[in-house]
């Protein structure tokens, strides 16, 4: 794959800006699908609205687009109010859930189809497509049916045909949802590095948060329409404002526990409790009156038999996951740990000890 | 599809192959024969004949201009009712395709008393204007078409409103994401990917169109096309010249199938569903208000011919002659449709006659799309071919064909005097209808799982009980709906029966026309919406029977 032009992104007209949404409603009767939202994705950066299905990421994404229209608050570019201008004049770049190529077009035609709407001679445009095509890595795919490729394929003409417009900004629906894994694997890198090069606001919808670490600069979590967090992976991952945002974020268990101010809680199980280094989510209040802490399973560790001030625990699953083993454990008050461990030699149904291993760990309230 | 035993598949599909080509290849290439007969004599005679090189001209022109004409109608209203949301849409999308169920006899009928020269549309034009003659005269090449647009573009409506449901609306926004304007967008996008239907239905109308018999016959005026030649040459005794007449007619209709079908050569997607899109609320005032009043325009457009032929089965016949609606009303011509037995004896030939046809035709069919889905056997391709044959054949060609050749009992060429007897038109709209039949029980047998009958008889269900319990009722849906067709068509047939018909074994749109003749519009709009009901009849049986079972 060849350098996506970066100074094409420049070639629109005016200067690169950040795509913003501004306190952005949109409701569909009694549903609303959006409240209240806002964000901004820096020029250059790609943001990952996660959420699962029905958290109103895709209408988001279509409002950014153009193809709905907000009840409320306001699309910028730039500093500039989008708000009211239809997709066929904002010249952003979108690639689809599934794809949207026209199945009566060979490749090359469905890549200069922006062009042509914009008026560029035949000769220009098929120059262009090339080089675009090129960049994605399908150089003399050109003259091929649509039908005749693969998943794989598809998504790279859909790339090329939202970039070839050089587009303002690029927004993506599900990318990668329609690839099969191993696959999908390859394409996070290849997408990340192809949307890094055109230096332009990148925002994509996902329901995936592996695709979203991935390829994300910063991750902007949904549910019911409304803004739970924005910030980079790490920080929803090690910093989650709130138990929700714990739940959605990769695995872990929730447990309850006893805030006792600043970086510490302790937590209960089976009558043994322990002290635990948290961190808590800023600006909040100094102590939780029901608080949680979040156990991932690379925080624990777990050793065969009983151990006294550890919890005990039934192992009811093992799963093998290359270096390592993740046990599922159930310990006493039906509290139900993952464990990462490097060994592998305890069984299901035996009983094990399970006690945190490294902090701080992230400390929410309910 | 599986390998059965081969023999067996021959058993069930030679006699359906023999019964095929003995009534639909054997009459047709009679008629191609006959036309041979005295060398190429008929052939000269044809090419030296200024009414046949006139006909076969205008049968042409009146198909394409009625091409032309459906898709002016039925590509917009698809449109207009598919994408956007208005007052009075419902209403518009429950009547768009009434002209569909106007028997084809009934719906230029229905026009002659409306735009014909003493119509109700004509004569209240011309009080309006205060004019001395009627404004417009309905005959002639544009008066041929204007009904083959009323009647025929619901085949376009339908296609093209199934295509955009099954469109993929994110290719639209695709498209416009891209920066493509609206028009661009259709002309580029859109269409191109709404041409099958648009194609399919096209053909569908052309070959209809070409068929066409009810209208030249009525208000052609002086005007020759191909299918009223053929009569009027059997009708001399010219059965040499009629021969000729057949056989360029059914070419004609070939020659469109492999035009279309060359033009459609390039497709190789389909149209994958993902969802339409939902409607849009037309935003701008003014134009809502128009597309309303339009759309008000439209239907009464729709529904006039049902509701003229209505009320005038109620006038006075004889009495209506220079006022603009029929000054007189009764309900004596249906009182004597129902007392008087010579009055009601179409009506029962009618729907004897459909009754035998759609029988023979669910055997026969059923039987064919079978074979077709499940049994692989040399004569596949062959049953196939049978099966879809007399689409491709005007009715007055299958008409005359058999006109050529059940016309004495000869047992060594094949041949059984059944031209003058009642067997004669169950015959021909069995033929007509073996392609509707057939190919709507295939596509029910094709949404069945092959491996379905395979399962059942390793179960150890006999080949019965896998019939009985598994295939049939699989291809029930076909079968209801395919029947559906056959008896409507079939009871209200008149391109056939025209050539074929007794008067014992008249039709009732054979009664219609001769009621014509003699001026008694009351009656012969009595016998329509006789018609009309029986096809509402049927289509009520036939659908209260698919809900009990289904």
């Amino acid at each position: 794959m060849t350098a996506a032009p970066k100074a094409q992104a420049a070639g629109n007209g005016d200067e690169i800006g950040a795509l913003a949404l501004n306190g952005v409603t949109r409701r569909f009767g009694e549903f609303t699908a959006v409240d209240n939202l806002s964000f901004e994705v820096k020029p250059g950066e790609l943001l990952a609205l996660v959420g699962a299905s029905g958290s109103g990421k895709t209408t988001t994404l279509r409002i950014a687009a153009g193809y709905e229209v907000a009840d409320a608050g306001t699309v910028t570019l730039g500093g500039r109010d989008i708000t009211g201008v239809p997709p066929e004049r904002r010249g952003f770049g979108m690639v689809f859930q599934h794809y949207a190529l026209f199945p009566h077009m060979p490749v090359e035609q469905n890549v200069a189809f922006g062009l042509e709407a914009r008026g560029v001679n035949k000769v220009d445009r098929l120059v262009k497509a090339r080089a675009a095509l090129a960049a994605v890595g399908l150089e003399g795919a050109g003259g091929r049916a649509i039908q005749s490729l693969s998943g794989g394929e598809q998504q790279r003409v859909a790339l090329a045909r939202a970039l070839v417009i050089e587009p303002r900004a690029l927004l993506l629906d599900e990318p990668l949802s329609n690839l099969d894994p191993t696959l999908r694997q390859a394409m996070r890198d290849d997408l990340r590095a192809m949307l890094r090069r055109v230096g332009v606001p990148a925002l994509f919808v996902t329901h995936d948060q592996e695709d979203a670490f991935a390829i994300a600069d910063r991750i902007a979590l949904l549910r019911k329409g409304k803004l739970l967090q924005a910030g980079t992976p790490e920080e929803l991952y090690n910093a989650p404002v709130s138990r929700e945002v714990a739940a959605f974020i990769g695995r872990g268990s929730i447990v309850p526990a006893v805030d006792k101010g600043g970086n510490v809680a302790s937590v209960t199980i089976g009558g043994v409790m322990r002290e635990l280094a948290v961190t808590r989510p800023a600006n909040t209040l100094p102590r939780f009156e029901d608080a949680y802490v979040v156990l991932r399973p690379d925080a624990l560790e777990m050793s065969r038999g009983a151990t006294i001030f550890a919890w005990r625990g039934r192992v009811i699953n093992r799963r093998f996951a290359g270096g390592l083993v993740v046990y599922r454990v159930q310990l006493a008050d039906n509290v139900l740990v993952e464990v990462e461990s490097t060994s592998g030699d305890a069984r299901e149904d035996e009983t094990v000890s399970v006690s945190p291993l490294k902090g701080p760990f992230p400390l929410v309230s309910g | 599809m599986r390998v059965a035993t081969g023999r067996q598949s021959w058993m069930i599909a030679v006699p359906v192959i023999a019964l095929l080509l003995w009534t639909v290849v054997y009459p047709n290439a009679a008629v191609i024969a006959g036309s041979f007969e005295n060398g190429l004599d008929h052939w000269r005679e044809f090419a030296a004949s200024p009414a046949d090189r006139e006909a076969l001209r205008t049968s042409i022109v009146i198909s394409i201009a009625s091409v032309f004409a459906s898709l002016a109608v039925g590509v917009p209203l698809a449109f207009l009712l598919g994408r956007f949301e208005f007052p009075g849409r419902r209403l518009l999308r429950a009547v768009a395709t009434l002209p569909a169920a106007l028997p084809p006899l009934v719906g230029v009928i229905a026009f002659l008393f409306l735009y014909g020269e003493s119509g109700v549309v004509t004569r209240a034009v011309q009080r309006l204007l205060g004019m001395a003659q009627a404004p417009w005269q309905l005959k002639g090449v544009g008066a041929i078409v204007f009904v083959h647009a009323y009647t025929m573009y619901v085949y376009v409506f339908l296609f093209v409103s199934a295509g955009l449901e099954r469109f993929d609306a994110t290719l639209d926004e695709a498209a416009s994401g891209l920066g493509a304007s609206t028009w661009h967008r259709l002309r580029r996008v859109t269409l191109p990917l709404l041409m099958p239907a648009v194609a399919g239905s096209a053909l569908l109308v052309f070959m209809n169109a070409l068929g066409s018999f009810s209208a030249p016959y009525v208000f052609g005026g002086g005007l020759r096309v191909l299918s009223t030649q053929i009569l009027a040459s059997k009708t001399n005794g010219a059965m040499g010249l009629a021969y000729v007449e057949t056989t360029v007619l059914a070419l004609s209709a070939v020659a469109g199938l492999v035009l279309f079908r060359w033009l459609d050569r390039k497709r190789k997607y389909t149209l994958a569903s993902k969802g339409g899109r939902a409607r849009r609320t037309i935003q701008s005032r003014r134009v809502q208000v128009f597309t309303s009043i339009a759309a008000a325009v439209i239907v009464v457009a729709l529904v006039l011919p049902h509701l003229m032929v209505i009320l005038v089965s109620f006038a006075r016949d004889g009495v209506w002659t220079t006022q603009v609606l029929p000054p007189e009303y009764t309900l004596e011509n249906y009182r004597r449709l129902f007392s008087e037995p010579e009055l009601w004896r179409p009506i029962t030939n009618s729907v004897s006659m459909a009754l035998i046809a759609t029988a023979a035709n669910l055997i026969v069919c059923f039987v064919a799309a079978y074979l077709l889905v499940f049994r692989k056997f040399a004569g596949r391709r062959l049953l196939e071919l049978l099966v879809a044959l007399p689409w491709a054949i005007p009715a007055t060609a299958i008409a005359l064909g058999l006109a050529a050749t059940f016309n004495r009992n000869d047992l060594l060429t094949g041949r059984v005097l059944l031209v003058g007897t009642f067997w004669i038109l169950p015959l021909a709209y069995f033929i007509r209808d073996t392609p509707l039949v057939a190919s709507a029980v295939e596509g029910s047998l094709r949404q069945m799982d092959a491996s379905l009958e395979d399962a059942a008889r390793g179960l150890g269900a006999s080949w019965m009980l896998t019939m009985r319990r598994v295939i049939l009722p699989a291809a029930r849906p076909g079968l209801v709906a395919g029947g559906l067709l056959a008896a409507v068509t079939a009871v209200g047939e008149f391109v056939a029966s025209v050539v074929l018909y007794t008067h014992a074994n008249r039709p009732i749109s054979m009664e219609i026309l001769a009621q014509l003749r003699a001026l008694a519009f009351g009656t012969a709009a009595a016998y329509s919406v006789l018609l009309i009901v029986l096809v509402l009849m049927m289509t009520l049986a036939a659908r209260s029977f698919e809900e009990r079972l289904a």
